[in-house]
């Protein structure tokens, strides 16, 4: 790691070769030490990636650099002076810009709008708004990032969006930009075109810092890499001279299975027949339109697709949530579509497991200590009853401590508010409830999101065992390496329709890319 | 959030909140020239010196426990129940009708009875917003105050125009059966003795009819109800299936709906229990004290139930110990503007830095203490 000589205090004649160097960061959110004497250093022009798990300090640090935190102690050098940055108008000052997980744009303005939002020259928008024209076309130019300037941004496709976040940024003279997991909302060919972009952009002497999860990502784009763990760097490599395997060791602190170990699945008798499956949202607008499928016992079907293209209405339907209509068949028996019937608790007592797809919003309550949750959705269960009055807290206490010992939650504290796990283990609490009751049908959305290694190589064991009890079980997820190493069946929903299905075995990314972004086959 | 360890959070929280209520109120009264400390020992005589004063402690904090329920109840369901002065006349009106019914034989028929129309009436005032709120999406808050307004003209026109009997010039009902008198404190057998040796002397003052001066303490057998009502919410919210559904829902609608806990059927059920213990506490002041139905017959009661509710940590053990709070503060406040020159305002003073400072800046001195504790976890590394 390069540190400066020792007295980087002063301005020395030699510019330093590094854009950023974060020395000795420290952070704590009362007990909890978010980061620890953090070390790194990222030199100028070259794309920097920093990987680790959930909550081991990634976001705590990108958001000390960026002002939205405050560091306990440490310092911070931008081209090798030190600035302090108490704010995010310090951060955009010294050349930083950040492009957010979730878009920070005004949906009903024009991409210009966007641009000079907060930048603007004066009380008169003309001046900004055809200065920024000009700018923005030559930027567009200059990296590949042909957006219609005049564009409404609810017009704009994900990747678009955040290409004019990325322009936000240049507009504000970003040397330094940093991308907060930029490609979870996109398709493989977006992401692709984002990366060509970054390189530009590279070439052009900025410096980029990539934070994600996926290995992938990292091999592909960066130069050199950062590993944390637990709030504490534990290494800086070469990207060249690395390899998924390592890095995901240097992640966990262990050696992890990175591919999931199968067997061929045997499928037996049909136990879910969806036919021409309809939902519509609130506001009356049709989000699933005439969804048609089969799945059989022992077998996963995973369903393929960009967020918000069908796939949750999907799973709201199938697990009692949202109302819908076509037909829906469990092992031969037509379950309720709409009425008081068609509800969460006919669907479990049907057998149906849902595993939701936003396990904090939906799955569990997090003010809930972790027993409480346990019994959520299963509350009716004889099992859990003392007598006609009063709930068996106990029994539901002891059953808690034996599913957390099973599914390895940790802490294995049954008291424990689920708040106060960690996001993988929230998921374990959820999928140990939802597995254990010994479904026909598991409804499975986004299993693994926002948890961290370990726990994805665990809750994908899980699945698979289920499978082989001889479980049909419907897995929903925008990641594709999980569809494909997990699915014996992929189907691919674009714009609610399934716009084709795939063989795990023979298809790639590739194709599934671009049925995902509705360009190949027919909407059935 | 950073968090406080449960004991500071349980106890230290609202009894630095208290305090603080009591320094700005002793600034209150210095700044009019009274003393402070002289304040605070006559509202302690008067609330808790005498007989007389314990029964009007007590009866208060029975109507305040009955309220103070009734908000946590809807509360848990994420349901703001601000219509309990209305649910509360309503259970008025059910006990009059139930009392004026018969020549009743015995008080506890007569109670049994009271009770029962109590939580129906105040049940049925809450169905309605409701049934608005989980049918329509009207807004329960708003709702249940438009109730309580409707509440007061409905009264109003029942006392004018029905109950009041021929001849009489005052909006009242008629007086209740001597059969439905209820039994106060100060008569029940065990709690005699009690009352008896609040005197001076030991033994019970007695009129010249030779009938013992407290047996007219308002205060009666309606706290031992109260009592029992916070072990049944407690039950039912921490023990039972259906307070399990009620609490999930009162944390995430959402997450309810995914679990196949239905809304209506919650919401329904939580409004209903919330106006049936509102309406109890009919019990404690129209039939235990006023003994007759009387306009504006909850007093305020309703509202405070807020103020109990938020200081009792929406918890049953906690509004039984904020009620006491504000039965202190209600009579000992009015034993100051009796006993001194200080104006029987401050007593609504201090019951509203009370409810400023246990309620609405709550968040502030817990802030106040997490920097405190934090602080002393940085000495101790």
């Amino acid at each position: 790691m390069g540190a400066t000589a020792n007295g980087g205090r002063q301005e020395t004649a030699a510019p330093s070769p590094y854009a950023i160097e974060l020395k000795g960061i420290s952070k704590a959110f009362g007990p909890v030490q978010a980061n620890k004497d953090i070390n790194i250093a990222v030199p100028r022009g070259t794309i920097h990636g920093i990987i680790g798990e959930n909550g081991a300090g990634k976001s705590t640090l990108m958001s000390i650099l960026y002002g939205f935190y405050r560091a306990d102690a440490g310092e911070i050098y931008i081209n090798g002076k030190l600035t302090p940055i108490p704010d995010s108008q310090s951060a955009i000052r010294a050349g930083i810009g950040m492009v957010f997980q979730h878009f920070k744009l005004v949906q009903n303005f024009t991409v210009l709008e966007n641009v000079i939002l907060g930048a603007e020259d004066g009380p008169m928008l003309n001046t900004s708004l055809a200065k920024a024209r000009k700018v923005l076309g030559e930027l567009s130019r200059e990296y590949e990032m042909d957006v219609d300037p005049d564009a409404l941004i609810e017009d704009l496709s994900v990747g678009h969006q955040q290409r004019v976040e990325i322009l936000k940024a240049l507009y504000r003279q970003a040397d330094i930009l940093i991308l907060d997991e930029p490609t979870g909302v996109l398709t493989p060919d977006e992401a692709d075109h984002l990366f060509r972009i970054l390189n530009g952009l590279k070439e052009q002497g900025k410096t980029i810092i990539l934070i994600t999860h996926k290995l992938r990502e990292i091999m592909e784009a960066t130069d050199n890499v950062s590993v944390m763990r637990r709030g504490t760097m534990v290494g800086t490599v070469k990207t060249a001279e690395s390899s998924p395997e390592s890095l995901a060791e240097l992640m966990v602190g262990r050696k992890v299975l990175l591919e999931v170990e199968k067997v061929k699945a045997t499928p037996g008798a049909v136990v879910l027949t969806v036919e021409n499956l309809r939902v519509k949202d609130d506001d009356g607008v049709e989000r699933l339109k005439g969804v048609s499928f089969e799945i059989r016992a022992g077998e996963i079907l995973g369903i393929a697709g960009v967020a918000g293209n069908g796939q949750s209405e999907l799973l709201e339907a199938l697990g009692g949530i949202a109302r819908a209509t076509g037909r829906i068949t469990l092992k031969g028996v037509d379950l309720p579509l709409v009425g008081l019937a068609a509800n969460g608790q006919t669907r479990r007592e049907a057998g149906i497991a849902h595993v939701p797809e936003d396990r904090q919003h939906l799955g569990l309550i997090m003010d809930f200590s972790a027993w409480e949750n346990v019994a959520f959705g299963y509350h009716n269960d004889p099992k859990y009853q003392k007598n006609a009055l009063f709930m068996d807290n106990d029994a539901l206490r002891a059953d808690t401590e034996a599913k957390m010992a099973r599914y390895d939650v940790r802490p294995p504290i049954a008291t424990l508010a689920a708040k106060n796990f960690s996001g993988g283990n929230q998921q374990k609490i959820v999928v140990a409830r939802e597995m254990e009751q010994n479904p026909d049908l598991l409804l499975i959305g986004q299993p693994t999101r926002g948890v961290d290694i370990g726990a994805i190589e665990f809750i994908h064991k899980q699945i698979i065992a289920l499978r082989d009890a001889g479980k049909a079980i419907l897995l929903v997820s925008v990641e594709l390496d999980e569809i494909m190493s997990l699915s014996d069946r992929i189907a691919v929903m674009f714009d609610g329709h399934i716009m084709g299905t795939a063989d795990p075995e023979t298809t790639n990314e590739r194709a599934l890319g671009l049925l995902m972004a509705g360009v190949a086959g027919d909407p059935k | 959030m950073r968090k406080l360890p449960q004991w500071a959070d349980v106890v230290l929280v609202p009894l630095i909140s208290l305090l603080l209520a009591a320094l700005v109120a002793a600034l209150v009264l210095l700044a009019i020239g009274q003393s402070p400390t002289a304040a605070l020992g006559i509202m302690v005589e008067g609330a808790f010196g005498s007989a007389n004063g314990w029964g009007y402690t007590l009866y208060y904090t029975t109507s305040f426990i009955f309220t103070g329920l009734s908000v946590i109840v809807a509360f848990h369901a994420g349901l703001f129940n601000i219509g309990g002065e209305g649910q509360a006349q309503l259970g008025g009106l059910g006990v009059a009708l139930v009392c004026l019914a018969l020549p009743w034989p015995h008080w506890t028929l007569a109670l049994l009875a009271a009770t029962l129309a109590a939580a129906v009436f105040g049940a049925a005032w809450a169905a309605i917003p409701a049934y608005l709120q989980a049918k329509r999406g009207s807004h329960i808050v708003i709702t249940t105050i438009m109730f309580n307004y409707i509440a007061s003209a409905l009264i109003v026109y029942m006392l004018v125009d029905v109950l009041r009997p021929a001849g009489q010039m005052d909006p009242a009902s008629a007086r209740f059966p001597v059969g439905a008198k209820l039994p106060a404190l100060s008569d029940m057998p065990f709690l005699r003795e009690f009352f008896a040796r609040l005197n001076p002397d030991g033994t019970p003052r007695l009129t010249k009819a030779g009938v013992a001066m407290y047996s007219n303490v308002p205060a009666n057998v309606t706290l031992f109800i109260a009592l029992a009502a916070c072990v049944v919410v407690w039950l039912l919210l921490w023990r039972t299936r259906l307070g399990y559904q009620i609490r999930a829902f009162g944390k995430s609608e959402a997450a309810s709906k995914y679990a196949g806990i239905n809304p209506v059927k919650i919401t329904m059920i939580a409004m209903l229990i919330s106006g049936g213990l509102a309406g109890m506490m009919a019990i404690n002041n129209v039939m235990g004290s006023a003994e007759r139905l009387l306009q504006n017959s909850a007093e305020g009661a309703g509202f405070i139930g807020i103020a109990v509710a938020l200081m009792g940590r929406n918890h049953p053990l906690g509004v039984l110990l904020a009620a006491l709070l504000f039965g202190f503060l209600y009579q000992g406040g009015a034993a100051l503007g009796l006993n001194t020159t200080i104006p029987i305002e401050m007593r609504i003073v201090v019951q509203g830095l009370v409810i400023l400072f246990t309620g609405a800046l709550d968040q502030m001195v817990r802030m106040l203490l997490v920097w405190l504790f934090s602080f002393g976890r940085k000495a101790a590394v």
